[in-house]
């Protein structure tokens, strides 16, 4: 073990990066300027003067976001805990800034934004991949430590409060959505961490009670219970909560197989759909691309978690292993509820569609645990002994 | 240690893995669902969204007269209308801002726009007449015929006036020809109501939306359907802001079809103009009965003809502007036309006045009693009165011809002759100790006439009439025992007492007098001028009575023919055709020698042998309503005018003139050339719609016989 964390301390191999993984991200990102750009083009009170303001801007996010990424892909793994530290404290004095007058801000009534400097940054984002880090972090050392695959309760609590902190303060901005995707990680995390079944079964039980309680207790406002309702039946409120899930099933099914065409779309173009460059993106998709563009978009997420857990099981160690996993479980519960809220078989929560929606701190979280897939991937591949990369150039880089 | 060989932590992967392969097949599914299964309604409502549609009023068909000239068309006029919805969703200081805007605008005072949008009987609604008493769901007319500067200027401008809609509307016009009014023939039109609309729509009937008109009157409503035309839609796309992005696709409008009728314009405007200056002759005629000018409060004028029940020509009086009803009526004026004070002149006296008879009705009854006991050799005393029981009932001015037949009694009106037959028929009846079961020949006889029951005419509303026989006489009774038994025992003023007490105890029975009263077409038996018409109709054409009609054919928007209404037999009178010969010649004397000879001197009757009768019906408590029937082979004419003295009187000269018209008599002369119809019978044929929308008269008809 010692020699492979000196042998990471040298500049990583390019070649030996999991392309695939980045083909499809970059794919995604690409595919996501488009639809952003067209969402926009035409919504004057969005871009004014400049149709391309917002493909410019979710460039400049991309850009910033792969920096980000390359960083976390070149950290070394010890400095990679604390950056880990640092990035989950940052998020979480964030999130508890959102709730300090003047600095928080509120939209579509939730404060889940942070001014900073005219910048608008979402704490929750990097919450996101702070939670998976500090958890992978705690239980990694845990399960070293005692050199065993099942963990005690007690080695399990620690890593509980690390989710829960962020999550309570994320359910009292009170943004439900990124709440939802919180626990989906959580539980990946520990069910990879090898915690025993009632865990997961009381975990399972646990979201269930906070979505519970988070309704009957009033601690979502009236609009967010209709928007969340909304997606059973339309019609209960076809002019509010009902008239995104409405437009955006509408927009969708308007593309057929073949789509409209790119800046070709009634409903996009004609703006029908609300909040569509960012978490209705995907009904750009839908109704401009057709059957094709859409189940593209899905197909590049299904691989890009295939390549995840691919990278998640063939981890050098249980960090790497529950960190993979944890980014695994983000993307791919993300996607899933923000395009099934797309297809209308999900509430409608407002969570963005990773690479694709636009949003900077989206964008810079995502790309930032790209960055973090690749770096668990070359410590890996570097690894004598291991079947991903030819052992041959492996030992010859020696 | 190894990560790797965990035995719990590989099949948790495997696990995630097809937790996370089940949720993106689950969303390709859908994805497939939504776009390709069910694509089709979700394409459709892309296109509802992306295209608004904005209604397009059919324009309403024409209403033509025989010669095809238009006595209803349509025009188009801007209509600004507040959509109250949408002012709603405004606030209040929104609200005042548009309205105010829009108010200095149309040049109209603020608080009277205000007044217009609010809905009669809502809060804050100002006194009726202002106030908008159309449907709810409706925009409210603000100002119609607003000029097109203005709606130009309200169009390009709309942002500056949230809620207010301004629309090419097509609304009656109403040409006039000859200055006819025909407004009760003609009928009105007020906003589909929400419950028509709710019935439409459960029927899927498109032809009426929020917007629409719809008849509430006269052939207006009779052919609503056809007239209605089919509304058409212009999609405007629009954007999720509702800005329009450029037209897309547009239905047009089916306008609707034009009606022809039997009313021919010019007779029309004589009858109009011959019966009102008769009722104005007849207010400066001074009655000796009462003492005072004749009131003539009403009347009712029209020209049928007798072979098909076609009407040519029906006016009542007083009549009121059908303009009024375009673009709403206000309530006030609404109330003018309900008004006992102004003579109810939405009431349309041919069809819904129900007045007695008089001594119109005796040509019926004599139907009636030579079917029965009586012959054309009878002869009977006509005395200047006659003892029915224990009262006297005299002759008119108590006049006697001695013994006389039905013609002779016919001619000179000789209500002592009909007594004794009304009289000798109650008495073979039963008299006294008959029930109200009792058969009553005379009664059967004004059943077979038609009397008692609607004509049938295609206008709404239509009155039945009654004839005061047995039966009507104990139903009555039933009605009214109670109130006139409870006034019979609390006393009072001497003569109510009497008759309360006596009508108490037998006022089901149908005694001598009311048999007299009957047969002269006194007492409590009522007709209206229609069905007079018709059965007068039906004496002159050999016994059958046709259901009056006003629509002749009904032509599509092109001209061609949708329908044509042809004339419906209601049934023959049974009686003889020789009595009915009988009698018809009698009428010709009437004309010559007797009770109208004295208005028709100089008349070429040898050429145009009318026959006539007249009535002078007494109503209690009123100046008596004259009657004057009139016809030949050609036409009838029938007029009536209520508080006008004597029939031959009051209309005498009116009934005259409408004849002369029909001829293009000039003195003695008959100049069919003048006739008032071309070929001076109706015509057969219908007018021509060209291509260009103009209508050409039919070619002339029969010639005079």
């Amino acid at each position: 073990m010692t020699t492979a964390y000196r042998r990471s301390v040298e500049p990583p191999t390019w070649r030996r990066l999991d392309w695939l993984l980045l083909a499809c991200v970059v794919a995604l990102c690409v595919l996501g300027s488009l639809l952003v750009w067209s969402a926009t083009a035409n919504r004057t009170y969005l871009v004014e003067d400049d149709p391309t303001a917002f493909l410019t801007r979710n460039a400049v996010n991309i850009l910033i976001g792969s920096v980000l990424g390359v960083v976390v892909l070149v950290t070394d793994h010890r400095w990679l805990r604390v950056l880990a530290a640092v990035l989950y404290l940052g998020s979480l004095a964030g999130l508890l800034l959102i709730f300090v007058p003047g600095v928080g801000t509120t939209v579509n009534g939730s404060h889940s934004w942070l001014m900073i400097g005219g910048l608008s940054v979402q704490p929750a984002e990097f919450a996101k991949l702070g939670v998976i880090v500090g958890m992978a972090l705690v239980l990694a050392e845990r399960a070293e430590g005692r050199l065993r695959d099942h963990l005690s309760d007690s080695d399990l609590v620690p890593a509980l409060m690390i989710a829960a902190l962020p999550a309570v303060l994320i359910l009292l901005q009170p943004d439900l959505g990124t709440a939802m995707v919180l626990i989906a990680v959580v539980f990946g995390v520990l069910a990879l961490a090898g915690a025993p079944k009632r865990w997961l079964v009381g975990l399972v039980a646990l979201g269930a009670a906070a979505v519970y309680v988070a309704i009957s207790m009033g601690v979502l406002a009236q609009y967010q219970l209709l928007r969340f309702s909304a997606f059973t039946d339309p019609s209960l409120d076809p002019r509010g909560a009902g008239y995104n899930t409405i437009q955006a099933r509408v927009a969708i099914g308007n593309g057929g197989v073949f789509g409209e065409g790119l800046f070709q779309g009634s409903q996009t173009q004609a703006g029908f759909v609300p909040e569509q460059h960012t978490d209705f993106v995907f009904t750009v998709a839908g109704e401009e691309l057709g059957l094709v563009g859409a189940a593209t978009i899905i197909v590049l997420f299904a691989v890009l978690l295939w390549r995840a857990l691919r990278i998640a099981r063939n981890a050098e160690d249980i960090f790497g292993r529950l960190a993979a996993v944890g980014v695994a479980c983000w993307f791919g519960f993300q996607a899933f509820q923000n395009i099934g809220m797309c297809l209308g078989i999900m509430p409608v929560t407002g969570v963005p569609l990773p690479f694709v929606s636009y949003g900077g701190t989206s964008m810079f979280a995502s790309l930032a645990a790209v960055g973090l897939l690749q770096n668990i991937h070359l410590r890996a591949v570097r690894r004598p002994g291991l079947g991903v990369v030819v052992r041959s150039q492996l030992l010859r880089s020696r | 240690m190894s990560v790797r060989s965990g035995a719990v932590v590989r099949p948790r992967l495997v696990v995630v893995q097809v937790l996370l392969i089940a949720l993106f097949a689950t969303l390709l599914g859908r994805l497939w669902f939504i776009q390709v299964a069910s694509g089709e309604s979700y394409r459709a409502q892309a296109q509802d969204n992306a295209v608004q549609d904005v209604v397009v009023q059919p324009q309403r068909g024409l209403i033509v007269d025989d010669q095809g000239r238009p006595l209803a068309v349509s025009r188009s006029s801007w209509v600004v209308s507040v959509d109250r919805t949408a002012l709603a969703e405004l606030d209040e200081d929104e609200q005042e801002d548009s309205l105010r805007r829009l108010a200095r605008t149309i040049g109209m005072r603020y608080p009277r726009v205000v007044a217009r949008t609010k809905l009669c009987g809502e809060e804050g609604a100002p006194v009726a007449g202002v106030c908008w008493n159309g449907s709810p769901y409706q925009p409210v007319t603000v100002a119609e015929d607003v000029s097109q500067q203005v709606a130009v200027s309200l169009q390009e401008q709309a942002e500056n006036y949230p809620a207010v809609v301004i629309e090419q509307r097509s609304v009656r016009s109403y040409p006039s020809p000859f200055g006819v009014n025909a407004a009760h023939l003609l009928g009105y039109l007020t906003p589909v109501t929400a419950d028509e609309l709710a019935q439409a729509q459960e029927d899927g009937n498109e032809s009426l939306n929020g917007g629409s008109l719809v008849g509430r009157s006269g052939l207006e409503r009779s052919y609503d359907s056809y007239l209605r035309g089919l509304p058409g839609s212009n999609g405007v796309g629009v954007d999720s802001l509702g800005r329009t992005t450029g037209d897309t696709e547009a239905t047009p409008a089916t306008p609707g079809d034009t009606l022809v009728t039997s009313i021919d314009a010019r007779v029309q405007a004589t009858v109009e103009r011959e019966l009102e200056q008769a009722i104005r002759i007849a207010r400066g005629t001074f009655d000796d009965i009462t003492g005072r000018d004749y009131a003539a409060t009403s009347g009712a004028a029209l020209v049928m003809d007798p072979d098909n029940g076609s009407v040519v020509a029906m006016a009542s009086y007083p009549t009121y502007d059908p303009g009024l009803w375009v673009g709403g009526i206000e309530s006030r004026q609404l109330a003018r036309l309900y008004s006992k004070k102004a003579g109810e002149p939405l009431l349309s006296r041919p069809t819904q006045g129900q007045l007695a008879p008089g001594s119109t009705f005796k040509p019926f009854m004599a139907a009636g009693a030579l079917a029965d006991d009586f012959s054309t050799g009878t002869r009977l005393n006509c005395s200047s009165s006659l003892q029915v029981g224990n009262r006297a009932f005299a002759n008119f001015e108590s006049g006697a011809y001695g013994y006389i037949g039905f013609d002779k009694a016919l001619q000179v009106s000789c209500n002592t002759f009909f007594y004794r037959v009304g009289y000798e028929l109650w008495l073979k009846a039963g008299g006294d100790s008959a029930g109200p079961k009792a058969e009553s020949v005379l009664a059967d006889a004004a059943k077979a006439f038609g009397f008692g029951s609607a004509t049938g005419v295609d206008l709404p509303g239509e009155a039945d009439g009654r004839i005061a026989d047995p039966q009507w006489k104990l139903s009555y009774y039933r009605a009214m025992k109670d109130y006139y038994c409870e006034l019979a025992e609390e006393g009072g003023t001497k003569f109510i007492d009497v008759f309360a007490r006596e009508f108490c105890i037998e006022g089901w029975k149908y005694k001598a007098s009311d048999a007299v009263n009957f047969v002269i077409g006194q007492g409590d038996t009522m007709v209206t001028p229609l069905q007079l018409a018709t059965a007068y109709g039906a004496i002159g054409n050999g016994g059958t009575l046709w259901e009056p009609r006003l629509a002749k054919a009904v032509l599509g928007p092109d001209g061609e023919l949708v329908r044509r209404i042809e004339p419906t037999s209601a049934g023959r009178v049974p009686f003889r055709r020789a009595s009915l010969r009988y009698i018809d010649q009698a009428l010709l004397e009437t004309t010559r020698t007797g009770t109208y000879a004295w208005k028709m001197g100089g008349f070429p009757l040898d050429t145009v042998p009318i026959r006539s009768k007249t009535g002078t019906a007494e109503v209690q408590g009123k100046q008596t309503t004259g009657w004057l029937a009139t016809y030949n082979d050609d036409y009838v004419v029938v007029m009536m005018i209520e508080q006008a003295g004597t029939g031959s009187g009051s209309s005498g000269d009116a009934v005259r003139a409408i004849w002369e018209a029909l001829y293009g008599i000039d003195g003695e002369k008959v100049r069919t050339g003048d006739a008032a119809i071309p070929g001076v019978t109706p015509p057969q044929t219908l007018p021509r719609v060209r291509e260009d929308g103009s209508i050409v008269a039919p070619v002339v008809g029969r010639s005079l016989r």
